[in-house]
């Protein structure tokens, strides 16, 4: 394993896994009669050809890197957290609760409610699996799994039940105040001159979230907390030798995860929807496993595997109107990508090992 | 010396048959590390042949090749003078040869009987494997004084009824030749004296026993023929009649080159350290500490002597911070927390408690972090490393690194270098910058020199010496005797948790100190409980 | 609450419970050699679609079983070598097979059919048609036991009493065959194992082909006589609630049918009564739901007799230095 250098092991590797996963998608498109080719050009012209696909992109990109960055923060402290589901639902109940409970004079006082509303909700989510982890020796990954579940009965019921205004018939809240709507992200480009389609989705969110990546590079790299965090999750016993406190480390960590999360229905519950509907994450808390084994944890590599999902999640909408591949493709991709990067790791990298040994020795 | 010395005897019987075990040119590595090297033994059926080394000398490698649990780069192994091919353990197994592991290799929450038929079953049914077994078990016991309840489970016995249990799992295979790994570490005395006799009653039996172990009582005790193994060669093999512990423990530590160390007299003064019985339970229940009580000075090197695994890395752990323990500890007059919410690293550190621990790659470094991470690592919450209330000063941190890379000449002075990438001998200088240079009052340092070329050896007792000349107090755990003996202003020998004794370099040896590691107080005539 | 709603309710939580039951006793085997599972839920996906497509097509629910087990065991054999050749993260390739069912079953559906990611209808010998067992009519008659016999224990799929026997035959090969013991053994401690001449790989592969086996069974039974057919995301989560059940029975047989029979239970429960009141409080239907999950995190927090795992799951086998 020493035989690889650091810069294989942190590109050349994921990018190989990537490939292959790639390689095997294509196999699969030939498979049910279609050709992979004429398929990645059509995901291209939908995806990023035009403004308006860029528009999409941007916007699923965006919940990609807040997941994306909670999976990452976890698997620095070598914890598993496999509940971004759970944690993005229960912040959109954040979200939700904090503009509908409060007459917001203006979108920007209300924005920074609904990004504590939503922090608070997805970490406080976080703190049970966590705080069972550390004192009770719960395993989180099962736990973080169970409390999806509950999430998704919990909004269930308070859709349905609760927050549904009278007389309506879907089961979701009433829509947000007008004073709420944030800029778009057209909005922001034209006012620096450079046109967009204003009919996506894309919004402020989008500078969130790469302020979050920003911070999260910060976080890890630049304070106490991020240092012992980093150092728990390489060696529990070496953090113990050095003072650092597991639980504190663990409790931590799964908060900050847990918010930023919940942070990704600031983009799809204020920023898309306007209101709180049933299947708030929309999977993007999973994809955050794939976005962050791709990324190799590090916000810059989770930025960029987050864009290409945005990618591949427009593109398969694209791909789904116009020929017979629906947009479960993406969903195989994913699929491929994790199992690749996160548990078939070893099989790329030892015969590449093997490789550079041998190119050594010939020299 | 009489002929034939330096070959196994065949105990006292004619040798005439084959031996029950031959190597021949056994080597092995672990990357870098050479664990045995060319190594060639025979070991006399129906004997107790003793292999005795140091802590690392490649004992349990060796035995764990002819189980077939590692593969032997080179050698060849011959079992009753056929050559044989042992790839797995079942091969092993099928060769007639068991082994009892140091850390036993049973499962806990298996009766007996589960896990003495596992991979012995016969059929596939359960029933009538277990019903031969229990028979088995009743035969096996009355012969060799092996009891155990047969439906215990596994994790309710103690730690000798379990070692009985690998015996019998070894017996029930039909091993004739048996190979125990340092046995009696874990035992009680009398429930080594109770393995002894069973050994005694196996070899009566015919069978061939080999004994691996440090303690050198046991050999003269128990053994027909021992070989003695260091630094991953076998240096010598004799009877065990015609050799004594005194010449044992010199083979073991061997003349090694003496590193000279100029240092001055000390001049101790006031006490750093007092430690009043302190005790240290594991999470087994057993007590590894059994109180200790040390005082180390001001200005000295108090070395702790002894063979690995007799308490010397609890009293470590406890004192750094990091396991719980029970007892009184004062550091410059005011006690210290053993097992409340201030027993924590930090607040060691902050009562001016350095730590170099035995084992830097698991816990003084991490291994992935580049250097000058690692000059932060446990100093993290350093004013001098922070800016503002959050963030940490990274250039401050890699200036700082810089500058202690340089003065404890860690090759290369490279601050971005992860850890992993350095030598060991590196990897120390790097602990051990980040250490030293705190100026901590006391420094608390394990084997410092543990698998370091002998150049930064030097480098290492150096910096140490000129620490203890700052007026600072040092405890030095050491299993090298030459280290302590060259380093130490006082010298503590431990044993099975407790201090045998201490003495002064100048006035003691290898040969007592060895005796002492042993269990043994020379002159006194007492054994160690 | 009548007899006969008491009846139905029993009746509709065996059937909700057999593909549970399956996919716990298909978990049990994994994670009792050492392999921790959480793509139970995918494999059961998996095998629920290749029944359902077979079965169509050749209109016999038999093939559409021999189709559905055999794409469990192929995601089982990925598992395997993630998990057990290449010591991948058990729990990472769990989550990546997962997905992979998800992907792949609407893909080939859509493919195949064209039918918006379901397929076919399945009707008549292309499904599992439910059973009566000796005597239901005449018992029917005697009172209380009669009808019990008669609605709730007879009138099922094949599947659903394959599922009951194999409870016991769990039992059985678990804790009275050689096999068992050793595959226990490799879930406690792989090293006794190997030291005992016995190959830690070869076992551990076994438990996860059976693993994928029995969740072939699941899925069959989802697709062919629970359901009539394949709906996209059929499994709907029960590969979860039966990860949930193997926590809650402790990774034992015949607590895992009776944890497996209280989960479906409480589905048939939350189906019939959207709003369960109990006279002093009415009970969500999103609780009931919900309940399985909550009470598998109150056994793991260890508050309700601690839930310990097999020592070894979840962690590669590699001698150790």
């Amino acid at each position: 394993m020493e035989a690889l250098p650091k810069w294989a092991d942190a590109v050349l590797v994921p990018l190989i896994s990537i490939v292959i996963a790639f390689a095997i998608s294509a196999l699969v498109i030939l498979a049910i009669g279609e050709n992979p080719l004429e398929a990645m050009r059509l995901m291209v012209e939908g995806a990023i050809a035009s403004t308006y696909g860029w528009g999409y992109t941007l916007f699923y990109a965006t919940n990609f890197i807040f997941t994306g960055l909670a999976v990452a923060v976890a698997f620095h402290a070598g914890l598993f957290n496999i509940g971004g589901e759970g944690q993005a639902t229960l912040g959109g109940l954040g979200v939700a609760l904090v503009l509908l409970n409060v007459a917001w004079p203006h979108w920007t006082v209300a924005l920074a409610a609904a990004v504590l509303g939503a922090m608070a909700f997805g970490a406080l989510w976080a703190l049970v699996p966590a705080w069972l982890q550390a004192k009770r020796g719960s395993h989180i990954v099962i736990t973080t799994i169970m409390f999806n579940f509950i999430a998704a009965a919990l909004l269930n019921y308070l859709l349905v039940n609760v927050l549904k205004p009278a007389g309506q018939m879907d089961p979701a809240t009433a829509r947000f105040a007008a004073a709420t709507v944030v800029p778009k992200l057209a909005h922001i480009l034209g006012a620096v001159g450079i046109p967009f389609n204003p009919r996506t989705p894309a919004n402020i969110a989008l500078v969130l979230a790469l302020v979050a990546a920003f911070l999260v590079w910060i976080l890890l790299w630049h304070t106490r907390l991020g240092y012992q965090v980093r150092a728990f999750g390489k060696s529990e016993p070496a953090a113990r030798y050095a003072g650092i406190s597991p639980v504190r480390i663990t409790l931590w960590a799964m908060l900050i995860s847990g918010g930023l999360a919940g942070l990704m229905t600031v983009n799809t519950v204020m920023g898309e929807a306007q209101r709180l509907v049933m299947n708030v994450s929309e999977g993007a808390g999973f994809i955050g496993i794939a976005v962050a084994l791709m990324g190799r944890s590090h916000p810059v590599g989770v930025v960029l595997a987050a864009l290409l999902f945005g990618f591949l999640y427009q593109g398969g909408a694209e791909l789904e109107f116009w020929t017979s591949i629906t947009r479960e493709l993406i969903v195989v991709i994913q699929a491929l990508v994790i199992l690749f990067t996160g548990a078939l790791d070893e099989m790329v990298r030892a015969p590449l090992a093997r490789l550079f040994v041998a190119i050594r020795g010939r020299r | 010396m009489e002929a034939g010395r330096a070959t196994s005897g065949p105990g006292g019987r004619p040798d005439t048959a084959a031996p029950a075990i031959e190597l021949r040119g056994i080597s092995k590595a672990f990357g870098p590390v050479q664990a045995n090297r060319a190594i060639s033994v025979r070991v006399a059926r129906g004997t107790i042949h003793g292999i005795v080394g140091e802590n690392g000398a490649g004992k349990s490698t060796l035995m764990s090749i002819l189980y077939g649990f590692y593969r032997a780069d080179e050698g060849e192994i011959l079992i009753n003078g056929a050559r044989v091919a042992i790839p797995d353990s079942e091969a092993a197994i099928r060769a007639g040869i068991g082994m009892v592991f140091q850390h036993f290799k049973l499962v806990e929450n298996f009766t007996v009987l589960e896990n003495i038929i596992l991979g012995a079953e016969e059929g596939r049914l359960l029933a009538p494997s277990l019903a031969r077994a229990r028979e088995e078990l009743a035969r096996l016991a009355r012969d060799y004084e092996l009891q155990v309840e047969p439906d215990a489970v596994i994790e309710e016995l103690s730690v000798g009824h379990q070692q009985r249990v690998e015996i019998l799992k070894a017996l029930y295979r039909k091993a004739d030749i048996l190979i125990l790994d340092e046995p009696t570490g874990v035992l009680t005395p009398a429930e080594a004296d109770h393995l002894f006799r069973i050994l005694a009653n196996l070899r009566a039996e015919g069978k061939t026993i080999v004994l691996i172990t440090h303690k050198l009582r046991e050999i003269m005790a128990a053994t027909d023929s021992v070989s003695v193994m260091r630094r991953g060669e076998m240096v010598a093999t004799l009877r065990t009649a015609d050799t004594s512990p005194e010449e044992l423990a010199e083979l073991m530590v061997g003349r090694k080159v003496l590193l000279e160390v100029e240092k001055a007299p000390a001049t101790p003064g006031r006490p750093v350290l007092e430690i009043d019985d302190l005790r240290v339970t594991d999470r087994k229940g057993v007590e590894r500490l059994k109180g200790i009580s040390l005082a180390v000075r001001a200005g000295e090197i108090l070395g702790i002597a002894g063979v690995a695994g007799n308490g010397q890395s609890e009293l470590l752990e406890v004192l750094g911070g990091y396991a719980r323990g029970r007892g009184r500890v004062r550091m410059n007059g005011a006690e210290i927390d053993l097992s409340g919410r201030h027993a924590d690293g930090q607040t060691r550190r902050a009562a001016g408690i350095a730590h170099v621990p035995e084992d830097r790659q698991r816990l003084g470094l991490i291994m992935d972090f580049a250097a000058w991470e690692n000059i932060a690592f446990g100093y993290h919450h350093d004013s001098l490393y922070q800016r503002g209330a959050l963030l940490m000063d990274n250039r401050r941190i890699r200036e700082d690194a810089r500058g202690k890379l340089g003065r404890f000449d860690v090759r290369p002075p490279d601050p971005w270098l992860a850890a992993k990438r350095f030598s060991g001998g590196n990897q120390q200088k790097l602990v051990l910058a980040r250490e030293i240079e705190r100026s901590p009052d006391l420094l608390l340092v394990g084997q410092p020199t543990r698998g370091v070329d002998i150049g930064a050896i030097e480098f290492i007792h150096r910096r140490l010496i000129a620490l203890r000349d700052a007026g600072k107090a040092i405890l030095l755990v050491s299993v090298e005797l030459d280290e302590i003996l060259s380093l130490a202003d006082r010298i503590a020998v431990m044993f099975d948790g407790r201090i045998m004794g201490e003495r002064l370099p100048e006035a003691t040896d290898e040969r007592e100190l060895g005796l002492m590691m042993a269990g043994v107080v020379p002159g006194a005539e007492r054994e160690a409980g | 609450m009548d007899y006969a709603a008491i009846l139905s309710i029993l009746e509709g939580a065996i059937r909700l419970a057999t593909p549970l039951l399956f996919a716990c006793l298909a978990g049990l085997f994994s994670e009792r050699a050492g392999v921790f599972d959480i793509g139970l839920e995918g494999k059961m996906l998996a095998a629920a679609f290749a029944s359902a497509t077979l079965a169509a097509v050749s209109g016999s629910a038999w093939v559409g079983l021999a189709a559905g087990v055999g794409a469990s065991l192929v995601l089982a054999a990925v598992h395997g070598v993630a998990s057990i050749t290449f010591r991948g993260n058990q729990l990472i390739a769990g989550v990546a097979i997962n997905f992979l069912a998800a992907g792949l079953t609407v893909l080939v559906a859509q493919d195949v059919f064209a039918l918006g990611g379901r397929t076919p209808a399945l009707t008549g010998a292309a499904r599992f048609q439910s059973i009566a067992l000796p005597f239901a009519e005449t018992a029917a008659t005697i009172p209380v036991v009669g009808p019990f016999y008669a609605r709730v224990i007879s009138g099922h799929a094949l599947l659903v009493y394959v599922a009951a026997l194999a409870v016991p035959a769990t039992w059985w090969i678990l804790f009275r065959t050689r096999f068992g013991l050793r595959l226990r053994a490799v879930g406690e401690n792989p090293a006794a194992v190997d030291t005992a001449g016995v190959s830690v790989t070869g076992l551990r592969f076994a438990a996860v082909m059976i693993c994928g086996f029995l969740c072939g069974l699941a899925g069959v039974y989802l697709a062919t006589a629970l359901g009539a057919g394949f709906v996209k995301d059929m499994s709907g989560g029960r590969g979860f609630i039966a990860l949930a059940a193997l926590i809650f029975a402790k990774w034992r047989p015949w607590p895992a049918m009776g944890a497996t029979m209280l989960f479906g239970f409480l589905q048939a429960v939350a189906t019939r009564y959207p709003r369960l009141d109990l006279g002093v409080v009415v009970v969500p239907s999103q609780f009931i739901d919900a309940l399985p999950y909550i009470l598998t995190v109150v056994i793991l927090a260890g508050f309700v007799g601690k839930a310990i795992p097999p020592r070894a799951g979840g962690i590669p086998y590699v001698k150790e230095r």
